[in-house]
């Protein structure tokens, strides 16, 4: 199996849905996936932008607060586990990928790694050595602290990801 | 707490948090089973975040050192609190030098350890606990009942019933999901509001300053990231040397946990961290926006640089608070943290972290309630020996009593190595050899004498022994008497030597199992050797009586010596004894005794089993199915890993075979016996019962390894439990 099958398969177990998509249907496959009012940050994916898109790309803590779905980009997949790799960035990538209802994640089907101590010895120069922020998302924010399990605590209810094959 | 207190408070907790926390923890530990099962190489990141830990506790000092310099490089501040007070003063000092009327903080048992709460409140700022279970907690004005889940101790209907008291909503709440909602959506306008945000830190890297936050709900993310101001808290221990080093934390930490395979949200913030600080209502674009960021790492001591320094506490420091001990420990499931915790640590590792950061007394409390099982042993991720810090601790508070107003009655009969203070009933307990000894001489005087109803009020009054225990009955002959009248295999037609090892209970009270024990290693070609060999010293180890079961131990190594020697095996019938042989006693003897022994010691099930397989066609020899049967094992013998040859053995005999698949007896010994803690270990029992007496499986016959699990099951069913090794052995001549 592919890193990218693998990856589809973990997030599947996590009730997060996917989309693999081609960089020309980038445009037209976020229109589908989001629920307006939408916000985003730059993705840090080469060649893909939300130029294109409905999506408010320079939110306004206001539209923050408003906005039902955010889309970020991740730096890394995990495939084993279905995470996706959310580095903080000074546009905002952090709350934009955390307030929203729901959550599109973009990512690079190249930058999925097999394993954690993979995506960790990547991380340990992206945020070790360059002393940055990153999350390790896995799933929907989930409690079960109210007696049974429910999606969406703090953190989205949903989670979309885009996988983009070059 | 006087005993007849600690069982009133106990029966309160059975009665109203019992089944909350069961039906929580029992989610947690079937989790956890399952998720470490998928692990390709759970055994090798335990070694490795042993390794690990053991490494950074070593260094910690210069970890310090250079955590703080990196910390203060990247632009933040680091104030190394040397106690609750200490570090309470510095964060009240910054949320006032700030200006803060409200602060918002997600789940940290380190911040509970300092009650910070009360502090900032007392220092006029209102504190909001955002992760949803601390916040039922908040509201409740309750303690944390659970280490990962402060309020399992709560069902839904509570929890509801809470929130529609205190906030009156114009539908009442019901579900876990509008309960969960409508607590995002609150907590959401504390988190808007909110001055200064706290966290704790699961992790916190030297090197780079990152710390590592754990959560599935997002409220750290939130707390650590939306406001300007972030305050960590954490215990010094949480460093690490390397990015790299949270790996295997990574994968562990959340499966020893909850049983997921990691939770939502790993975090990994390097403070202060490039996301913009967000002015709520505003409509400037957020970006940008992260100048005015200021973070504060407080680390705190309070008591853990003298824990370090305490070689059989330190052990502590490496634990990552992943709550599996307590998930998986029966007691613990039954009553919870606010039966079994101190001030703020609860479960089998709450005795360490209490004792070193409270002090022996928050241990105290609640410290009688670990068993010794041994069962946390093989869960904890950090493979950290638990029972034998609560029974280090034990000991030091035994060492600390007041001798009691009847010490003169075991003063002269007791020949144990303890000073006085330990308490009457702990001693009765461990000297129960020396009461065995006696009462088998004496019998059946001593047993009919035993149960008249003046003997069983003045014992209960006096040791604290349960009246609703069926006492044990102590045999006429004991298996040496009879051992001795035997004729064994002589060694000219023996195969191979071994010596029984008689212990107390085999002995005394059941010599059959004994009897059993030798026909069947004779009738497989072996010879037995029955010496006259002291106790384990088991029996004063789980009363806390370090000084005695040390010397035990010395004892029966010199007892057995000459038989390892002569290239003997030991075979042991009782399950906590073998575990003495193979654990415990690497803390009492010379390494190279430690090794001798315990290499050549077995169980007897286990002994019988490695004979057959050696030459197949001795299995004729034992007496052999079809038939039905329901094996119960030991809390120690499956921790050794020891159950499945009692299981395969009895299976190759073509037995039909339900092994338990509860998590204990409730009995562990003398637990069960002291009247404090009968009802608990009832209660556990039930669950067994229950198994066994299932509709469809009563006909089975009763097997059991332990001594407490048979007399424990004696009580519970109306089917009179047996060693397996009785049921097996081939028929007397
Ligand atoms: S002692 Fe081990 S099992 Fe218990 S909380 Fe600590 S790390 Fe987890």
């Amino acid at each position: 199996m592919s890193a990218t099958d693998t990856f589809e398969d973990s997030l599947d177990g996590l009730a997060v849905g996917t989309t693999r998509l081609s960089p020309e249907a980038f445009e037209e496959t976020v229109a589908e996936a989001i629920d307006e009012p939408a916000i985003g940050t730059p993705l840090g994916i080469e060649g893909l932008s939300l130029d294109g898109t409905s999506v408010v790309t320079d939110p306004t803590p206001n539209q923050l607060t408003e906005a039902t779905t955010g889309v970020t980009g991740a730096s890394l997949g995990i495939a084993d586990y279905g995470s996706v790799v959310l580095p903080s960035t000074p546009e905002g990538a952090e709350p934009v990928s955390l307030f929203c209802d729901l959550h599109v994640v973009v990512l690079d089907a190249d930058d999925i790694v097999p394993d954690m101590p993979t995506a960790i010895g990547e991380m340990a120069t992206t945020v070790g050595d360059d002393r940055g922020s990153a999350i390790i998302a896995t799933g929907p924010s989930a409690t079960a602290d109210m007696g049974a399990l429910v999606r969406g605590a703090h953190g989205p209810k949903r989670v979309h990801a885009l996988i983009v094959e070059q | 707490m006087s005993a007849d207190d600690e069982a009133a408070h106990i029966r309160r907790l059975l009665d109203t948090e019992g089944d909350s926390v069961q039906g929580n923890t029992r989610v947690f530990n079937q989790g956890r089973y399952a998720a470490v099962e998928d692990l390709d190489d759970y055994k090798g990141l335990k070694d490795r975040a042993r390794e690990l830990k053991e490494d950074a506790i070593e260094r910690l000092p210069e970890l310090i050192d250079e955590l703080t310099e990196t910390v203060e490089e990247n632009g933040g501040h680091v104030y190394l609190a040397s106690d609750a007070e200490d570090a309470n003063r510095y964060i009240t000092d910054v949320a006032e030098d700030g200006g803060a009327e409200t602060l918002v903080k997600s789940k940290s048992m380190t911040s509970e350890e300092i009650d910070v709460n009360d502090a900032l409140e007392a220092a006029g700022v209102d504190v909001y606990e955002t992760d949803l279970g601390e916040f039922v907690i908040q509201i409740a004005d309750e303690a944390p009942s659970h280490i990962v889940g402060p309020a399992i101790h709560k069902s839904r209907e509570e929890i509801a019933e809470l929130f529609n008291h205190e906030f009156d909503p114009d539908e009442p709440l019901e579900t876990a999901e509008e309960l969960t909602h409508f607590a995002r959506e609150y907590l959401g306008e504390r988190v808007e509001e909110a001055d200064v945000g706290m966290t704790g830190a699961n992790f916190l890297v030297a090197e780079s300053g990152t710390l590592l936050l754990v959560t599935s709900e997002g409220n750290a993310r939130k707390c650590a990231v939306a406001p300007d101001t972030h305050v960590a808290v954490a215990g010094v221990e949480k460093i690490l040397p390397r990015f790299e080093d949270l790996q295997p934390f990574i994968e562990l930490i959340a499966r020893s946990s909850t049983g997921q395979d990691l939770t939502s949200y790993m975090s990994l913030l390097t403070p202060p961290v490039d996301s913009p600080t967000i002015e709520f209502g505003s409509d400037e674009p957020l970006a940008g926006g992260a100048d005015d960021r200021e973070f504060h790492l407080v680390l705190i001591d309070n008591g853990r640089m003298a824990m370090r320094e305490d070689p059989e506490l330190k052990e502590t420091l490496y634990c990552i608070r992943c709550g599996a001990c307590a998930n998986v420990c029966a007691n613990f499931q039954h009553v919870g943290g606010h039966a079994f915790g101190g001030e703020t640590y609860s479960g089998g590792i709450g005795t360490g972290w209490e004792a070193g950061v409270h002090g022996q007394e928050s241990a105290e409390e609640f410290n009688d309630l670990c068993t010794g099982c041994s069962r946390c042993v093989n869960q904890c991720p950090v493979k950290i020996d638990i029972p034998w810090i609560n029974e280090v601790v034990r000991d030091r508070i035994n060492r600390g009593e007041e001798p009691s107003e009847f010490e003169f009655l075991v003063e002269g009969l007791t020949p144990d190595a303890e000073s006085g203070g330990v308490p009457l009933q702990k001693r009765f307990f461990g000297n129960f050899g020396t009461v065995a000894k006696l009462g088998s001489a004496t019998a059946p005087v001593s047993n009919w004498l035993a149960e008249l109803p003046p003997s069983r009020w003045a014992m209960e009054r006096v040791l604290g022994i349960d009246r609703r225990r069926d006492l044990p009955t102590f045999a006429g002959e004991t298996l040496s008497e009879w051992f001795l009248a035997h004729e064994g295999l002589a060694p000219a037609e023996a195969e191979r030597e071994v010596v029984l090892y008689p212990d107390t209970y085999t002995n005394y009270v059941s010599p059959e199992r004994g009897k059993a024990a030798v026909r069947t290693l004779e009738a497989l070609g072996v010879r037995v050797l029955l010496p006259d060999l002291p106790e384990s010293g088991r029996a004063p180890l789980s009363q806390g009586m370090l000084s005695t079961a040390g010397e035990q131990a010395h004892d029966l190594y010199g007892g057995v010596a000459e038989h390892l020697d002569a290239g003997r095996d030991v075979v042991a019938i009782e399950p906590s004894d073998l575990a003495m042989f193979r654990g415990e006693y690497e803390k009492f003897l010379p390494e190279a005794s430690y090794d001798r022994l315990s290499g050549a010691s077995y169980e007897v099930v286990e002994y019988v089993y490695g004979l057959v397989a050696n030459d197949p066609e001795k299995i004729e020899i034992l007496s052999d199915g079809p038939g039905r049967v329901a094996y119960h094992s030991h809390c120690q013998q499956r921790t050794m890993g020891l159950e499945e040859y009692t299981e395969a053995l009895l299976e190759e005999l073509e037995y039909d075979v339900l092994t338990s698949t509860v998590e204990c007896c409730g009995m562990a010994g003398s637990f069960g016996y002291k009247e404090q803690y009968y009802e608990l270990a009832m209660d556990v029992g039930y669950e067994l019962e229950d198994e066994f007496e299932q509709p469809g499986e009563r006909d089975r016959t009763v097997l059991a390894s332990g001594t407490s699990c048979t007399d424990q099951l004696d009580a519970l069913l109306e089917r009179k439990p047996r060693h397996p090794i009785e049921f097996i052995a081939p028929d007397p001549l």
